[in-house]
Formats: C-alpha cells, structure tokens, sequence
C-alpha cells in the first residue's frame, strides 16, 4: 500500500524562483536563504518519493475570479508551467500520477471534504518554487506530483481545522491505495507577509517561531487558531499558512524534525522552512 | 442580518473578501487580461482605450491610470491580479509593495533587510 513518509514546509515566495531561473542564488542577497535548504537538497536525494502530494494556491494564474475552487486536486497525467506575465518559467513540466490523485479525490470526496476535480491545469510558481528549491534545476523532476491547489486569495480560505481535518483524510485515502508508494505531503506558502496597503512588509518573527514550533508538536491546538490572528499576526499575506495544516494533518500526531530553516526576507516575505519524518 | 467582519478594522489592510471581490471583478478581469502579450501591447498602446472595453468604474479606471493601487484595492483589486499591471509596466512586487506604504522602493527594500515592518509598529 502507498504510505506519507515525510511533510515538507516552505515558502513560495516568487522572487526565488526568478533567482533561480536567472542564476542568482550566489548573490549576496539570496546566498543565506539558499543555504539554508542545502540540507534539504541532500536529504531529498536521499529519500526521493516516488509521489508529492504538493498542497499550494494558485496566485490569479489558473484560477481567475470566474472561478474559485476552495480545495482542487489535479488529476492531470501532467501540468505546464504557467506564463505569469514574462513568459513560462524554465522549468520541467510536472508528470502528475492520475491513478493516486482520483482515488484520493474519490476518497476524500467520500470522507465530506467536496473537492473540485482538474483534469487541466497549468501550475504557476505556487507550486515550482518549492520543487526549484528542493530539486534545484533538474531536466525532469525526479517524481511524479499531484497538484493540491487552495483557495487563499479571495477571504475566506477555508479554516485552519478545516485544512487540519481535511490532511487526516488524505493520509487514509494515500493509506488504502494499493500500490506501494512512497509519498511525501508538502505544504507551502508564507509565512509571515503582507503584500498590499500601508502596512506592507510586515514581518512578524515571533508569530513565525510560534507556530513552526505548535506545527511540529502541537497540530491539534494550532489548528484552532482563527482567521483573524493569521491576519493581524502574520499580514494579509500570511494566512496562506493554514496550508501547511494540511500537510501536518496527514502525518502522524509525533513527528521527527530533521530539518528546519528561517530567513527573512525574500523579496516582502519571511521564509520558513522544515521536513518532518513520520516517526514509524 | 450582516456578516461579522472582524478583520475590517486591521489598520492598513483590506481584505479581499466576497464584497471586495464583487465591487473588483471588472477591474480585476482587466488585470487578468494582461497575462496574454498581445493584450500587454495593446494596453500599452493606448490604455484609457483599453480600460474602456471594460465594465469598470470611472474611478477604477482612474486609479489604474494614476497607478494609484492603494486607490485599486479599496475599490475591489486583489493585489495578485493588479500584480498583472505591474509585471507590464516592468516593476517588481517590491515596487508595488513600497508605492502603497508611500516609502521609496530603497527606504522599503531597507526595512526588509533589517527585518520587515514590525507588527508593533503599525
């Protein structure tokens, strides 16, 4: 049977996918945030899954207003990136696994969490940030990914508990696939940011402390936490955090850390970073 | 019976909530139509033109024109779409960001260096 191995957090801050694709990383602005996931390049060499079930919104690129899915899963056999406005960005197309993501969608669909089913999409830097960082620039990423989009651009996402419920379902659904897979869940997004009006740039370190540490070893109360404290917290911005509910959700209630990483800024926005081994 | 809103007292936020989205969504499907190039030209080539093909508001199409985006998010931009107008107009969300706190892009970029605004300091 397929089995979640490892959850990994990380921000997606755009700016450091154009680092990237424009060969900055060495820069002194950008070389202590790349540092920080050299361990985590390495490690996932080392404990490469066969699938990412990769949870992360979609930033006004597949979805518009015409359309706002609160929760959809790419059933897709694959996904090209998308031009945000400058063009694509080099990176590999991701290979999705069309088996796994529609038994998870029927799974789930059954456990009450109402998924919107995609069977095509583009995926924008939402979701290649994350793989550039752990995978560098490869030719081919070196796994299948099922796309997990969120709603978290228009108020309001759904409910940290909600996200935190919705991870328990996707374990079980992965849990009775029956193929043997390794799959790792990612969360993604924030943390701490606000990108618009005069209170832009805000960066709250202390809340971002917080709540890595509640992350790891206390899920359940976290999960409570209401809309507002993301917002007056952690910046307009900063609620794309209860994704990473999700992704704690569907690993066990104790967890290993094996890695973990902070760094502001990149561009307006405080970056976060952890892998968390399920404890077998 | 009206919907608690919680956040609307957030000094120097708004959230884009449902009535925002409702009040935007002219403006913000202009936005949208600026991922496609041929359009970016276009809009370039004559923007007042362009922004009247548009079911917008008198004030959202001058605000756009002012690049006043403060002024666009009160009247229903999200900011990742009006992300679309200053990707065409070859500025960073730097830039964006720093217009709307009325510091330089260099006093702006500053503060993040040293940390970011801090959630005191409101």
């Amino acid at each position: 049977m397929a089995k979640i191995s490892a959850g990994i957090a990380t921000s997606h801050v755009p700016a450091i996918g154009a680092a990237i694709d424009l060969g900055k990383t060495g820069e002194p602005y950008w070389q202590p945030l790349f540092k920080g996931f050299e361990f985590s390049k390495q490690w996932m060499r080392d404990n490469t899954p066969d699938v990412i079930f990769l949870v992360y919104n979609d930033h006004a690129t597949a979805f518009s207003l015409e359309l706002i899915p609160t929760f959809a899963i790419g059933c897709a056999a694959s996904f090209a990136p998308a031009d945000e406005g400058w063009g694509p960005r080099p990176v590999p197309t991701v290979q999705g696994h069309a088996e796994l993501a529609s038994h998870i969608a029927q799974s789930v669909i059954q456990s009450d969490f109402d998924l919107t089913i995609v069977n095509k999409m583009e995926v924008d830097h939402g979701l290649t940030v994350p793989l550039s960082l752990l995978f560098g620039q490869p030719k081919a990423w070196p796994c299948r990914v099922i796309p997990f989009a969120v709603n978290v651009v228009q108020f309001p996402p759904p409910s940290g508990h909600r996200c935190y419920q919705l991870g328990k379902a996707i374990r079980r659904a992965v849990e009775s696939f029956d193929e043997k897979l390794n799959v790792q869940i990612w969360g993604t997004g924030g943390m701490s940011h606000q990108l618009q009006g005069p209170r832009a740039g805000l960066i709250n370190k202390e809340f971002d402390r917080r709540f890595m540490d509640r992350l790891i070893s206390q899920p359940d109360a976290l999960s409570q936490l209401p809309h507002i404290d993301y917002i007056r917290d952690a910046g307009s911005e900063g609620i794309e955090l209860v994704m990473w509910l999700i992704m704690r959700g569907a690993l066990n209630a104790e967890v290993k850390p094996v890695h973990r990483f902070y760094h502001v800024p990149a561009s307006n926005t405080a970056v976060g970073h952890l892998i968390l081994e399920n404890l077998s | 019976m009206s919907l608690e809103k919680p956040y609307a007292n957030i000094p120097g936020t708004v959230v884009f909530d449902a009535d925002q989205s409702r009040k935007g969504y002219p403006l913000n499907m202009f936005c949208m139509s600026l991922m496609k190039a041929a359009n970016r030209e276009r809009f370039k080539a004559g923007e007042k033109n362009y922004l009247d093909e548009w079911p917008m508001t008198e004030e959202q199409k001058q605000a756009v024109l002012a690049r006043d985006y403060n002024r666009m998010i009160a009247l229903g931009g999200n900011i990742y779409f009006l992300a679309k107008i200053f990707a065409t107009d070859g500025r960073s969300f730097q830039y964006a960001a720093a217009s709307m706190t009325g510091m330089t892009q260099d006093d702006y970029a500053r503060m993040m260096l040293n940390g970011g605004r801090s959630p005191e300091a409101q």
